[in-house]
């Protein structure tokens, strides 16, 4: 994103140079709150208002039709004594870190790979994009399919995946939407990983080469202390990411075998719009958004994230 | 001193090359035959006998419609991100009052907020607002939760316009509008581009809004199409597929052209 435009702007400057001499007040010709107004009213009324709408609502009992009736604690109460609500926290808990364990090292290794210049990495890191690129209803669509017992891959490599249908057991359906959820996400990750190692200085290399480290003493030495920030980045990210897991739930596995793996954001949706329990719905979503929240900034607390000059910059 | 080649690394890389091409072959190679040939072939064979039918009875069924559905939203969704957050992003950059500064904070705050915290309450506004089972329902969440990361990557760019340049036109007594429409916007051609494919990807492969926010047949975008065509017809696994394909063809299309500016609009976010 470099900006070479320079010459251009210099002669729109002496064509703008006629008889102005006095020098203009601090404030002129700079931008005034006016400029982020719009955007801001919008976002507020779309992203903001339904975020403290949705803190109101878990304290009120609401069908969808009429008007939301004041319930105080009821709904709270409620989930604390709902056996599928505190399975289905358990199992988001098991979604993401299971996700973060087994996407974190294939794209810290993929990013560390694809951030070498050769021109056969590029072709590959492309391909290696698209599935980002897909909708989650597609890829969910698409797993289904190649997964189907029947039809799929499994009918025809039942050495690896036996006579059992993934989708029939706990496991089996856990790990249908882990692999997916990586196989989607990550090029996200990969990417992260590959912009901060190019970032990493040749200088370092080459002191531990005259040292006589070797490859593998140089990554763990050089390369992964040097990531440091995009672990963070990309480890909030996945959790985030793997607390609200829902499309790929809805479309795989519609939260079965049974309750198996209704997580959270599945059974919020459940709620509002299958049992028309608007007010615990929103009980949920708001314990969601806390529980991410806190996560997130335990991490940053814990890694000193927020102490470190680079990833303040452009914020 | 050149390092010798990584052979462990390049074998690695080629089974992350099959992870993410077994699925695609599979699903390419099902679209283009019968029912009856892929059952009997298995996913894995090459069909022996090719066919438009599956992508053309999808058309029939309905998706041509949700195309356009998707089409009109995606457009709705880009102009509304092209219209509200290049100024928001000047104003983040060079105005030097306290208030876009907490502005600023809000939309960084926007990026942590998952769309399913909201689906409960946006729900309840967009029936209030007579705007459900209507596009434009659908059309102005999604521009909102789009904004926030177009604003952190235009107003990235807009920072690596240099001070002097600003201050140039200042002294010439140029308004803030002229120093917008005659600097800042063309500067920043590379992060408009950026928002404009980001914004675009995200309207194209909603779902959570249309799943809530819709509900009858001509106001179905692509992904709705895609998870109601499995629920009814799961069985009809090329048929299936070639709709999964048909949705993201124009996509493909746009990363042929776009990718870098899409690359580089991701590493602005999480790579810095």
């Amino acid at each position: 994103m470099t900006t070479a435009a320079v010459p251009t702007v210099d002669s729109t400057e002496k064509s703008v140079r006629h008889g102005r001499s006095h020098r203009p007040a601090t404030g002129v010709g700079r931008p005034g709150f006016a400029w982020a107004a719009p955007a801001a009213v919008f976002f507020g009324l779309f992203a903001l208002v339904p975020l403290l709408l949705v803190v109101v609502l878990s304290f009120t009992r609401w069908n969808g039709l009429g008007s939301p009736e004041f319930a105080g604690l009821d709904n709270w109460s409620r989930l604390l004594d709902d056996p599928v609500m505190v399975k289905s926290l358990w199992l988001s808990l098991v979604f993401t870190v299971l996700g973060a364990v087994v996407q974190t090292p294939i794209s810290i290794l993929l990013g560390v790979w694809a951030a070498g210049r050769q021109r056969n990495r590029a072709v590959l890191s492309a391909v290696y994009f698209v599935p980002l690129l897909l909708s989650i209803t597609a890829v969910s669509v698409l797993w289904r399919a190649v997964l189907d017992p029947n039809f799929g891959v499994p009918s025809q490599a039942k050495w690896l995946f036996g006579d059992g249908n993934l989708f029939g057991t706990q496991v089996g359906a856990i790990g249908v939407l882990v692999l997916v959820g990586t196989w989607q996400f990550t090029p996200l990750h990969t990417l992260i990983y590959q912009g901060a190692a190019r970032a990493v200085p040749g200088v370092l290399y080459e002191a531990a080469r005259i040292d006589g480290a070797g490859r593998v003493r140089q990554f763990f030495h050089i390369t992964l202390p040097q990531l440091r920030n995009s672990i963070v980045t990309s480890m909030i990210l996945m959790v985030v990411g793997g607390l609200t897991t829902f499309d790929t739930v809805l479309i795989l596995t519609q939260g079965g075998p049974g309750t198996d793996t209704t997580n959270s954001a599945y059974y919020m949706y459940q709620k509002a719009f299958k049992s028309f329990d608007f007010g615990g719905a929103s009980a949920i979503a708001l314990l969601l958004v806390l529980v991410a929240t806190l996560v997130s900034l335990v991490m940053v607390r814990l890694t000193g994230y927020d102490r470190m000059r680079s990833t303040m910059e452009g914020v | 001193m050149k390092p010798r080649p990584n052979y462990l690394a390049g074998f690695g890389s080629l089974i992350w090359l099959f992870v993410v091409g077994l699925p695609l072959y599979v699903m390419l190679i099902a679209t283009f035959q019968s029912r009856t040939d892929y059952a009997a072939n298995g996913p894995l064979a090459f069909p022996e006998r090719f066919t438009l039918d599956n992508y053309v009875n999808d058309l029939d069924d309905g998706f041509a419609q949700y195309f356009l559905n998707t089409a009109i939203v995606t457009v709705c969704v880009v102009g509304i991100v092209l219209l509200l957050v290049p100024p928001l992003a000047y104003a983040i950059v060079r105005s030097d009052g306290k208030a876009t500064g907490r502005v600023f904070r809000l939309f960084l705050l926007g990026l942590a907020i998952p769309s399913q915290a909201v689906i409960v309450p946006m729900f309840y506004l967009i029936n209030e607002a007579g705007l459900y089972d209507n596009l434009l329902g659908v059309i102005l969440p999604t521009a909102a939760f789009a904004m926030p990361v177009c604003a952190l990557i235009l107003s990235g760019v807009m920072r690596d316009i240099t001070p002097e340049l600003y201050e140039a036109m200042t002294v010439d007594g140029a308004t803030p509008w002229r120093i917008f429409l005659q600097l800042v916007l063309p500067l920043s051609k590379s992060g408009l581009s950026t928002i404009v494919v980001f914004s675009s990807l995200q309207a194209w492969n909603g779902f959570l809004f249309p799943l809530v926010l819709t509900q009858s047949s001509e106001n179905k975008v692509i992904t709705m199409g895609l998870y109601d065509f499995q629920t009814e017809h799961g069985v009809d696994i090329p048929g299936l597929l070639a709709a999964v394909v048909l949705s993201m063809l124009p996509i493909l299309l746009v990363y042929l052209f776009a990718r870098r500016a899409l690359v580089q609009g991701l590493m602005g976010v999480g790579g810095k």
